[in-house]
């Protein structure tokens, strides 16, 4: 199973990525050298192995339903790159 | 006969009335100040926890055993990647192949008969921001204190045939929420959105026809309107021998229409993958039951007993069950009265007529249910007529006072002096010799005008039944 540069295309696309040819020839590359030493893990047997989805054996860890206090809206918008009447302002993304 | 058949699934999202966020402590309170309910966690900055509140969970599973889902041992969160300004993480937390609740159903009924929908599933997800267009569409302006709203998403099995039975559908899912208290369920207001799947096939065709997705319909009316119309127009294509091509579709309330959004072969790659940051929820049988124990008793249910306790016909005792707050009116009433059908007639006339016809819910008249029982009592008891009843139901509604204030203020007491209403009756009887003679002559129409007479002259309190009793002995006599 290898990356080719329709993939790289199809995720750059995905993240809103634009990419020049060159780059796009680089991170098939790349991608394909990840996945590569990836593969290495498929040498082991883990037949008896149950998928992990985290590393800590803990479950139900859970906070009660109590309202703490937010961000002043000045705060909250000081990583805003525009700002307008209160809002985050950005480019609109038209589906 | 239709040639074809129409299949329409519903994915329903539904928000959790908690009162702080599904990962974080802001206040879910709608209607707040643009970005005042918003902090590290819901805004997605780098290296924050969220942390899982135990009331989404609880209301999620509630809902899930009220839709006879199976509820899972295990739940947990996956990330679905998406970019889109309303989404600060640029994923949204939800649950991909391990969700709160699996393989459930409810009854619906359309054209008095009843049909088992399947529900696929039920899972515990996050609200997004909210987007206002502006600049000419160039630019957003984002408002994130919806973002981290609890949401359950529902998802039925394709197995509804006609937009009504749609439509029965999201009723019957806005009734059971409302009975399990999980959310305001207020469509117009968001708290219950709809998106639907809905394909034509010939009719005796096994497999399903080329779909659409619709999105966009934010009331009862417009989902019904919106597949009235995708239905239409997907039979015109077939009609055509053309193809329907698989694509999602806007409900455009003002023109009437669906508008294609983008098509399948741009779909969403989600790339869901589980959640780091969350860690899996073990439920077992003891929690199950706890949660159970809190289930009320659901619309359907209270339908039948209704019927069985009350000898409603079904139709009268599924209107009141339809919504929570109208059968706690009606069950509220009986408090004051026994009269369960008169009590049903009222509500099912007056009230959801006054109601329907100003566009109100229930809350917003002053009506008490004790009100409403006392004045079946007055009636019941003599003390007014039905027609001045209609009086006071009105001055009910508005000022929300007891019956016996208003009659007492407006001098409605019905008058039942047999003394007093011969007096009126004689006088109209000398006032209309025409009417008389006309009676006498054998033209029983006369005497209704003469009741009336009496009634109008009594400005509508003299008892009808004295009248008549006492028109009849002055005419005879």
């Amino acid at each position: 199973m290898s990356i080719t540069v329709k993939d790289v295309q199809h995720v750059a696309k995905l993240a809103r990525l634009q990419l020049s040819p060159e780059e796009e020839a680089v991170f098939t590359e790349q991608m394909n050298a990840i996945l590569q030493y990836a593969e290495k893990l498929n040498e082991l047997d883990t037949e008896n192995v149950k998928p992990t989805t985290h590393v800590l054996q803990v479950s139900n860890v859970m906070r009660d339903d109590v309202v703490k206090e937010s961000l002043s809206q000045e705060e909250a918008l000081l990583n805003a790159p525009e700002e307008e009447e209160g809002h985050f302002k950005v480019p609109a993304v038209l589906e | 006969m239709s040639k074809y058949e129409t299949v329409i699934g519903l994915e329903v999202h539904v928000e959790l009335h908690t009162k702080s966020k599904i990962f974080c402590g802001c206040s879910t309170e709608f209607g707040a100040p643009p970005n005042t309910h918003t902090c590290p966690v819901c805004l997605g900055h780098p290296g924050v926890l969220p942390v899982l509140n135990r009331q989404a969970v609880e209301y999620a599973m509630k809902a899930a055993m009220a839709l006879n889902c199976t509820i899972g041992d295990v739940s947990k969160f996956d990330r679905k990647n998406y970019f889109y300004p309303d989404s600060p993480k640029a994923y949204q937390i939800s649950q991909y192949d391990q969700p709160i609740g699996l393989n459930g159903w409810i009854d619906i009924e359309v054209n008095g008969e009843t049909k088992r929908i399947g529900i696929t599933r039920l899972h515990l997800e996050e609200d997004a921001g909210k987007l206002t267009h502006v600049d000419g569409g160039f630019a957003s302006l984002v408002d994130f204190n919806r973002v981290g709203t609890p949401l359950i998403e529902i998802v039925s099995e394709p197995d509804l045939r006609s937009p009504e039975e749609a439509r029965a559908y999201l009723e019957k899912i806005r009734a059971i929420m409302q009975y399990c208290d999980v959310s305001d369920v207020k469509m117009e207001e968001g708290s219950m959105r709809c998106d639907a799947n809905i394909s034509l096939r010939p009719v005796g065709q096994e497999e399903f026809g080329i779909r659409a997705e619709l999105k966009n319909m934010n009331s009862f009316r417009g989902v019904l309107r919106g597949l009235e119309y995708e239905q239409f127009r997907q039979g015109e294509i077939l009609d055509d021998g053309g193809v329907v091509v698989q694509e999602t579709r806007r409900w455009d309330e003002a023109q009437g229409k669906t508008l294609s959004m983008r098509g399948k072969e741009e779909a969403h790659d989600y790339r869901y993958f589980p959640d780091p940051d969350l860690i899996v929820l073990h439920i077992d049988d003891a929690w199950k039951e706890s949660i159970r124990s809190t289930i009320p008793e659901l619309p359907d249910a209270r339908q039948a007993r209704y019927s069985e306790e009350f000898g409603l016909p079904a139709y009268d005792a599924g209107v009141l069950t339809s919504s929570k707050p109208l059968a706690d009116f009606f069950e509220g009433s009986l408090a004051y009265t026994k009269d369960a059908k008169a009590v049903a007639n009222w509500m099912m006339g007056d009230l959801l007529g006054y109601l329907n016809s100003n566009s109100l819910e229930l809350s917003q008249v002053k009506i008490t249910p004790q009100g409403l029982g006392e004045m079946i009592g007055l009636i019941a008891g003599g003390t007014i007529s039905s027609k001045i009843a209609k009086t006071v139901f009105k001055e009910m509604l508005e000022s929300g006072k007891l019956p016996a204030v208003i009659v007492e203020e407006k001098g409605l007491v019905q008058i039942s002096d047999e003394g007093a209403i011969k007096q009126i009756v004689e006088a109209v009887v000398a006032a209309n010799p025409q009417s008389v003679e006309d009676y006498k002559a054998g033209k029983q129409k006369a005497i209704g005008f003469l009741v009336g007479q009496v009634m109008k002259e009594s400005k509508g309190k003299a008892n009808p039944g004295l009248v008549n009793t006492l028109l009849a002995e002055v005419l005879n006599g």
